[in-house]
């Protein structure tokens, strides 16, 4: 199965477009804020543009199949290459990055946080995009590593130079924490190469092509392999956030700009459990196995521990970032299934999760302009005193919850019907029970999810508006949904419905790539 | 019975140094005839002397790949050699002291100093770095090392009434020739044991085998002490976080980068050509210093106030990045990889803390202070200077997309590829204290993003044209390094270095 190579600028293009709009608008003025605005938009429109191109030209027949795919010689003492391509499992997040990257931009438009500066906000979108884009395409372990840091100045500066207030601890605390993961997870990287190398029958054609260590990674000595996919854990687990790595990410969404959450909600998140599929398991499939009961012990954790942080909050964006927690729990879980299932599932979530969370940390942002505070105690009667933006808000709440018919649904239902019958090499081990129970208390996380999310919506969209305002707002400063908002809002909002009716659109394309990652966990083997 | 036969003089490959000296000469005479005002004319002279000396250095390394002997003779052969590993830390220093020169050109005029005198030391020194890395014998090699160390030591001092600047002089002057009288003993020993001093010769017989063992040892050890003083490795760094403080900061940078980098290749040339066999000495004790130099360099770092001592720790914390790939050279075959992480880092590590003591040179110029917190706000009023600013504290972090992080990358993967217990644990070692050094550089990064200005002032910075061009050289190498380090992917290969033992 030879990689298609058609086509195969169409990635770099989408991926470093970005970059050439920065270039332009280190040339414009500070003052002229409208032509940088301006510049920035355009460029994110012609990215997403590409993306279009790309989804276009994708040859669904092959989606397990590499696409637009291309191969060149990066740095040649250490063996990396410039190696890019996109198959079924990471074109959905490649293309929602872009998509994301525009609509938070239509947002920020004249919703730039204070201290404004709106050139160097829009900059740092735009760096992160080629960041985002960029840890998708690659299929080098070494330039995959260099697109997953690229993101970590950018959404430094966003939390701490434009978020609340304690965006200072809660960007270093971002910071640090994410360095921390990526230092152990490089040290992964090197060892798991110079493990292969030293195994390889042809040591000179070792190379760090994702290729190379999928063919040659699960020959890695099993006691070698469970350490190097420790580092790697580490590093994944921080950013996706698992329990007990997550305590930067309730800070970092709290403390980030709406559109600082909106993007590591619905992307950099992402990152992590990418890794996972892409990266850990298929490259270290007896670690996984020996691994994959901890992680799903973990992401249970996760779940009842972020459900119950819910509960506890009495800040509506403080809630929705806990529930973040909760929600990539079930995404981890349905990946340490090991199973097509489980794997499609948490792919499905990723997507779904990205619209959703998005969504919601979008109208957490227009609440919090609008009220000037989060606190749920004195948000009340939406419904009455905007009822377009309170009804979005039910909406979301109800995709959030996993409502069947919307896209929240897909991602956790499967996920614990595949925990319930997880991979067969799982059960070899005498796992069933413990994925049973597991099944069981992440089953009653969607009840608790379902809780959370409705008194909140409760507390906050039901009832009389309070007429006293509390000092912190003025009856004038409460309009309804503006024409950026429903801009911004109205695609996601689109696709929450059509992936909540058609799943097949992402489980097709995703399908045939999971297949393939899961083959060696199935029976017989 | 010895009768003199006159060396044979390779021109073409002794052109640079050449070069250099005629300028001393020439900046030297220059400054005697000219008026006061017009002084600046040396700074430029001087510079163009530095970018002079690359050519022949450019023509030399077009030509090929042969090693020439600079000197041939009776006895004199492959003492004084060009071969590509010399070339590219020639073309490394020529560069670092170019880049010096714009950086000091209007801190140096402005300050009234003597600037004629200056650039002449400063060439000179130079000069012992570009002979450093030509020297393949004990004795041209301690005489580089005094070549470029003492204008150093005057240079530090060169604030006269500056009781800070005077104190880094003499500290530095102190621990300096301390440092060279223990290598020297230490030279002496060698020499005694193998008769030569040849670095190739010695290292046929520093075998650790025969009679001799404990006179040997002590050799190795006191060389390498020697070195570490220059290296500012712990525990023979005191001198530099007070030097670096006083000393003008063009200096520091000069001594942070260049009289680092030479001390460096010194010990990279007793490492690879005089000790290959002495690996059970000095590999313990590399492997000792390179953690205690990573971990007490971080450490003290953390708790600077002031940039300069910060940026000083912090350039302790990143020699100790070097050693660690030095301590694991000749380990189950991984010294070609140790040697490419050396030279690697050595240059990036240059270009990006040049860069970054390009920034602080024109930051303080307006603050007047060196306090960290002389940064707030700067990214209100000098955008430009606080995106550079955070460029190099990335790379020196090493974080993708910038240089840095290639520079670290090859020194970890030299000394995992020596697979094996040693290797690994310093790894680890290594990688905590890079998520540790990060702390500090985004302290600063923070200082000029997120917190105000002291005092309110906003008035913009008037960067000056040659600080301009010194930071725009530095920025391009840092960036265009991270994204393709491939193009210094060639340096450092095994076979570059002549007379290396197969």
């Amino acid at each position: 199965m030879e990689p298609l190579q058609d086509l195969n600028w169409l990635l770099s293009l989408g991926t470093f477009l970005p970059l050439v709009g920065v270039l332009l608008m280190l040339f414009v003025p500070k003052k002229d804020v409208d032509t940088a605005k301006t510049i920035a938009l355009g460029t994110a429109l012609a990215t997403l543009a590409v993306g279009v191109v790309t989804a276009l030209k994708f040859d669904y027949g092959q989606s397990e199949n590499l696409q637009f795919f291309a191969s060149h010689s990066w740095i040649k003492p250490i063996s990396a290459t410039y190696t890019i391509g996109v198959d079924g499992i990471s074109l959905p997040l490649y293309l929602l990055s872009m998509l994301i990257t525009v609509l938070v931009m239509i947002y920020s438009w004249n919703h730039v946080p204070s201290p404004g500066n709106a050139k160097a906000f829009f900059m740092l979108m735009l760096v992160l995009q080629t960041g985002m884009a960029g840890t998708f395409m690659a299929q080098d372990l070494i330039l995959f590593f260099v697109f997953f840091e690229l993101v970590l100045l950018p959404m430094y500066f966003m939390i701490g130079v434009w978020g609340g207030e304690n965006r200072q601890y809660a960007s270093l605390k971002f910071f640090l924490y994410t360095m921390f993961g990526s230092a152990l997870m490089l040290v992964g990287f090197i060892a798991l190469f110079v493990v292969t190398k030293n195994n390889a029958a042809d040591p000179a054609a070792a190379n760090f092509s994702f290729q190379w260590f999928n063919e040659n990674g699960p020959d890695v000595a099993k006691n070698t392999a469970i350490w190097i996919f420790g580092g790697l854990f580490i590093g994944f687990a921080v950013k996706v956030p698992m329990f007990p790595f997550h305590t930067w990410l309730p800070d970092a969404h709290t403390e980030a700009p709406t559109q600082g959450s909106v993007i590591l909600a619905a992307i950099l998140l992402k990152l992590g459990t990418y890794g996972f599929v892409r990266i850990a398991i298929p490259f270290l499939p007896q670690a996984a196995v020996k691994w994959a009961p901890a992680i799903a012990v973990l992401a249970v954790i996760g779940i009842i521990y972020g459900a119950l942080g819910c509960l506890a909050q009495t800040d509506m964006k403080r809630l929705i970032a806990f529930s973040s927690v909760a929600h990539m729990g079930f995404v981890m879980l349905g990946i340490s299934t090991l199973t097509d299932l489980g794997i499609n599932a948490a792919l499905f979530g990723m997507v779904a999760h990205g619209l959703i969370t998005g969504m919601l940390f979008f109208l957490a942002g227009s609440v919090k302009e609008r009220y000037h505070t989060l606190q749920i105690s004195k948000l009340k009667g939406m419904l009455k005193s905007m009822p377009k933006l309170g009804w979005i808000f039910g909406f979301c709440a109800m995709a959030s919850l996993g409502l069947p018919g919307l896209a929240g649904f897909w991602g956790e239902f499967p996920a614990l019907l595949a925990s319930w019958s997880p991979a067969e090499v799982l059960l070899g081990n005498g796992h069933e029970g413990l994925f049973r129970v597991l099944t069981i208390i992440a089953a009653l996380g969607t009840v608790l999810a379902a809780g959370y999310l409705l008194w909140l919506f409760q507390r906050t969209a039901m009832g009389e508006p309070a007429v006293e305002a509390a000092g912190d707002h003025h009856e004038s400063d409460i309009h309804d949904v503006n024409a950026f908002e429903w801009a911004a809002w109205v695609p996601m909002l689109i696709g929450i419905v059509v992936l909540g009716v058609v799943p097949k659109l992402l489980l097709d394309l995703s399908d045939p790539g999971v297949q393939i990652i899961t083959k060696v966990f199935k029976g017989g083997n | 019975m010895f009768a003199f036969s006159s060396p044979v003089i390779d021109y073409h490959a002794l052109a640079p140094e050449l070069v250099l000296a005629a300028g001393i000469c020439v900046v030297l005479l220059v400054d005697l005839f000219v008026p006061d005002h017009r002084r600046w004319i040396t700074g430029t002279l001087s510079g163009l002397f530095l970018l002079g000396a690359l050519l022949p250095v450019v023509t030399l390394a077009v030509i090929g790949d042969d090693v020439r002997s600079s000197l041939s003779g009776d006895g004199i052969t492959g003492r004084y050699v060009v071969d590509n590993f010399a070339l590219v830390l020639k073309a490394l220093f020529l560069l670092a002291g170019y880049v010096v020169v714009l950086l000091s050109a209007h801190e140096i005029e402005e300050g009234g100093y003597y600037q004629g005198e200056f650039y002449v030391l400063l060439l000179s020194s130079v000069l012992g770095m570009v002979m450093m890395a030509s020297s393949r014998d004990l004795v041209s090699v301690f005489i580089a090392l005094e070549f470029l160390s003492i204008p150093a030591y005057m240079m530090a001092a060169w604030k006269k009434r500056d009781r800070k600047s005077n104190e880094a002089g003499v500290k530095y002057y102190l621990l300096g020739v301390f440092a060279s009288a223990v290598m020297l003993y230490g030279m002496s020993l060698l020499y005694g044991v193998a008769g030569s001093t040849l670095l190739t010769d010695i290292g046929k017989s520093i075998t650790l085998e025969g009679d001799k063992v404990g006179v040997q040892v002590l050799g190795v050890v006191f060389v390498i002490v020697g070195f570490a003083f220059k290296v500012s490795a712990v525990p023979f760094h005191t001198w530099a976080p007070d030097t670096y403080e006083g000393a003008p900061t063009p200096v520091t940078a000069f001594l942070s980068v260049g009289s680092k980098a030479a001390g460096f290749v010194g010990l990279v040339l007793m490492v690879y050509l005089a000790f290959p066999e002495a690996r059970d000495v000095y590999r313990p004790f590399l492997w000792v210093m390179a953690a205690l130099t990573m971990t007490i360099g971080n450490l003290v770092a953390l708790k600077q106030t002031n940039i300069v001592r910060m940026l000083a720790y912090s350039s302790v914390s990143q020699g100790g990045f070097i050693l660690m790939p030095l301590a694991m050279a000749f380990t189950d075959g991984s010294q070609e990889a140790s040697l490419r992480a050396v030279v690697v880092y050595l240059i990036i590590y240059a270009a990006t803390n040049l860069g970054a003591f390009a920034v602080v040179i024109a930051v303080s110029r307006k603050t007047r202070s060196g306090e960290i917190s002389s940064f707030g706000g700067l990214f209100q009023y000098a955008p430009g200077l606080t995106v550079l600013m955070t460029l190099f504290l990335a790379s020196l972090a090493g974080i993708p997309p910038l240089g840095g992080w290639y520079a670290k990358f090859g020194a970890f993967k030299a000394v995992l590829d020596a697979a094996g217990g040693w290797g690994y644990t310093i790894a680890i070692v290594g990688a905590v204290n890079a998520v540790i050094a990060t702390a500090y550089y985004i302290n600063i990064m923070r200082e000029m993003w997120m917190k105000p200005a002291p005092d309110g002032d906003v008035t913009p910075i008037k960067v000056h044209g040659s600080v301009k061009a010194a930071l725009v050289i530095c920025a391009a190498s840092t960036l265009v390094l991270g994204v393709l380090p491939g193009l210094i992917a060639k340096v450092g290969a095994i076979t570059d270095l002549a007379g290396i033992a197969p």
